[in-house]
């Protein structure tokens, strides 16, 4: 077993999230499963292997407009105002589980 | 006329012509759902306004005598995982129950803009995160094919509606496999364009890297209509490819006389059932008829495809799903006194089991002390499993693979056990990590009459020679 119900419990506080009991014993079990599964990849070597984040920045550049930097195909040009102009505070507002009108409310942060 | 079995050129003429109008279209296809949908569970929320004011609209140009775009008064369904303005996207998530965007996805958008009618939102596994539709935190789905199983997934909704013609078109989302899978499993065609082919802009994150927006439908020619409409270059979205989107409608004509299709032998290995295989390998035989030439290639690393995409994928989704914290949008827990509870409780009682448990691996993977061992190791093998592609794409024109090693599976079936139902995808992962485009196209049925799906998957952009050999495939069927 490689992740304790220890691990589960410090991961799960990493992601916000509060687990029962019992789905804390199907995490353990789930992740263990997984994991060893996953431990296949070990037989590869890839000490000379690149990362690869994603595939933009090797297909779908257009060369004419392609500069030194990376990603400076997907550069433009600064708008001040924004691609879209910013939602109007009352529909920003609309969807918020609390408010006050004028922001999100949300439980006390700081005690004093 | 049956108003509900049409194509997009067909319902579109009917409409131009004034045989039918676009609200009866859309009346027909609404009476199709009241009457199919109890039973079957495609649709989550209806749009029923938006779609008559739309069709209200088309219906106008069409008496005005204007020659109708691309779409007009076609009937289509959207996955419940692109935001549409004023109708509520819950992502198959109990998190987003009640969320009413205030904006429109890119793809929605341009659909309509070329005279779509959306009639509602189609039902998926939560997050887009499953293989069956078993995930959805509302109902599963059910395979119109036959109800005791699943329809696939995580476009399982799309997938069905259009299978049942309660849309003509749908939109889904591809991940791992799930515009295709579902496709396979319904006996509809599933297209997923080449990563950055279409903006994903108001598409709910998933798995950044790998998510893709495509159609699902009943015609191959389908399914190039609604790519012309949706692909290109978006400023919303920085990964959307700035290339000329060809026509791909014009060029699905063109003959596939001499095109070399590769088969790999990794995709015809161990898993893989006998009816498929079957199936699958009379489908070579056929294009091979219609003057394909057959190539035997190598992509040696697929085996090692479904760890690296459960690593890349749970841990791109541990970070996008941060945000759903009870503050802005998502559900809030009732009761709570501090705001690390809020969030805490929020959360738990918000997300269903796949996705809090594919957040944990994500975390896990990304976590220190774990982050090379998990993350690192998986995006260096996405490497290597994109040289394969690289390598076999100097050797062939499109690769041809069965779409699942299996035909649709019972409701409950896999459901307890995570790692069985990865393995559906393990077809279709490998397309989402190197970013190339793929398509399921119908190939036969098992002798339970459930469907089976031939994959075809080709270059980067090059949508346009996959969707010539399906096309060709269908025609010759």
């Amino acid at each position: 077993m490689k992740v304790t119900e220890k691990d589960v419990a410090y991961v799960a506080g990493l992601a916000n999230l509060e687990l029962t009991q019992e789905e804390q014993a199907g995490m353990v079990r789930d992740l263990n499963s997984i994991l060893q599964y996953v431990d296949r990849l070990n037989e590869l070597d890839t000490s000379n292997v690149a990362p690869m984040a994603q595939v933009s920045g090797r297909y779908g550049v257009d060369g004419s407009k392609q500069g030194t930097e990376r990603f400076s195909y997907a550069s433009r040009e600064d708008i001040p105002e924004g691609l879209r102009k910013s939602l109007p505070r009352e529909e920003a507002l609309a969807n918020a589980p609390d408010s006050d009108g004028m922001f999100f409310k949300v439980p006390k942060v700081i005690e004093r | 006329m049956d108003l509900t079995s049409l194509t997009i050129d067909a319902a579109r003429s009917v409409v131009q012509e004034r045989r039918t109008s676009a609200l009866a279209l859309a009346e027909a296809h609404y009476a199709r759902i009241q009457k199919e949908d109890g039973q079957v569970g495609a649709f989550l929320t209806l749009s029923k306004e938006r779609a008559l004011e739309q069709a209200d609209r088309i219906d106008r140009m069409a008496a005005e005598g204007k020659p109708l775009p691309a779409l007009g008064g076609v009937p289509v369904g959207i996955k419940d995982v692109m935001v549409t303005r004023g109708v509520r996207t819950t992502a198959g998530s109990k998190i987003l129950a009640n969320y009413i965007p205030p904006y429109d996805c890119t793809a929605v958008a341009r659909i309509e803009a070329a005279g779509a009618v959306v009639l509602g939102k189609a039902n998926c596994d939560e997050f887009a995160m499953g293989s069956s539709n078993e995930n959805s935190a509302f109902r599963p789905v059910r395979n119109p094919r036959d109800l005791t199983r699943v329809p696939g997934g995580s476009s399982g909704g799309p997938a069905a509606a259009v299978a049942a013609d309660m849309a003509v078109v749908a939109l889904g989302s591809d991940t791992g496999g799930s515009i295709r899978q579902p496709a396979s499993f319904c006996g509809v065609v599933g297209l997923m364009p080449t990563y950055g082919r279409v903006s994903r802009y108001g598409l709910i994150a998933f798995a950044s890297s790998l998510d893709h927006i495509g159609p699902l439908a009943k015609t191959v020619k389908d399914a190039a209509i609604v790519l012309r409409t949706i692909a290109g270059r978006d400023p919303m979205d920085s990964t959307s490819a700035d290339l000329p989107v060809p026509d791909y409608v014009a060029e699905l004509d063109k003959p596939v006389r001499g095109l070399k299709l590769g088969v790999a032998k990794e995709y015809f290995g161990e898993g893989l059932d006998d009816e498929v295989r079957q199936a699958v390998e009379a489908a070579i035989d056929k294009l091979k008829r219609l003057g394909c030439e057959i190539v035997p290639v190598s992509l040696p690393h697929t085996p090692y495809a479904i760890p690296t995409y459960y690593l890349v994928a749970t841990a791109e989704a541990s970070s996008n799903l941060a945000r759903y914290d009870g503050v802005r949008y998502s559900y809030r827990a009732p009761g709570v006194t501090s705001l690390a509870e809020m969030y805490r409780s929020s959360r738990d009682e918000g997300f269903g089991t796949e996705v809090k448990r594919r957040i944990m691996l994500g975390t896990y993977a990304l976590s220190a002390g774990y982050y090379d061992a998990y993350y690192l190791k998986a995006q260096k093998v996405r490497t290597l499993l994109l040289r394969d592609f690289e390598e076999a794409f100097t050797k062939v024109d499109a690769i041809v693979t069965p779409t699942s090693p299996t035909s649709a599976f019972r409701l409950g079936e896999k459901s307890n056990d995570p790692l069985a139902m990865y393995l559906a995808d393990v077809y279709t992962v490998t397309a989402d990590l190197a970013g190339i485009p793929g398509i399921s196209v119908p190939c036969g049925e098992t002798k339970e009459k459930l469907p089976i799906g031939l994959q075809i998957l080709g270059r980067h952009f090059d949508e346009a020679t996959i969707l010539q050999v399906a096309h060709a495939f269908e025609q010759a069927a």
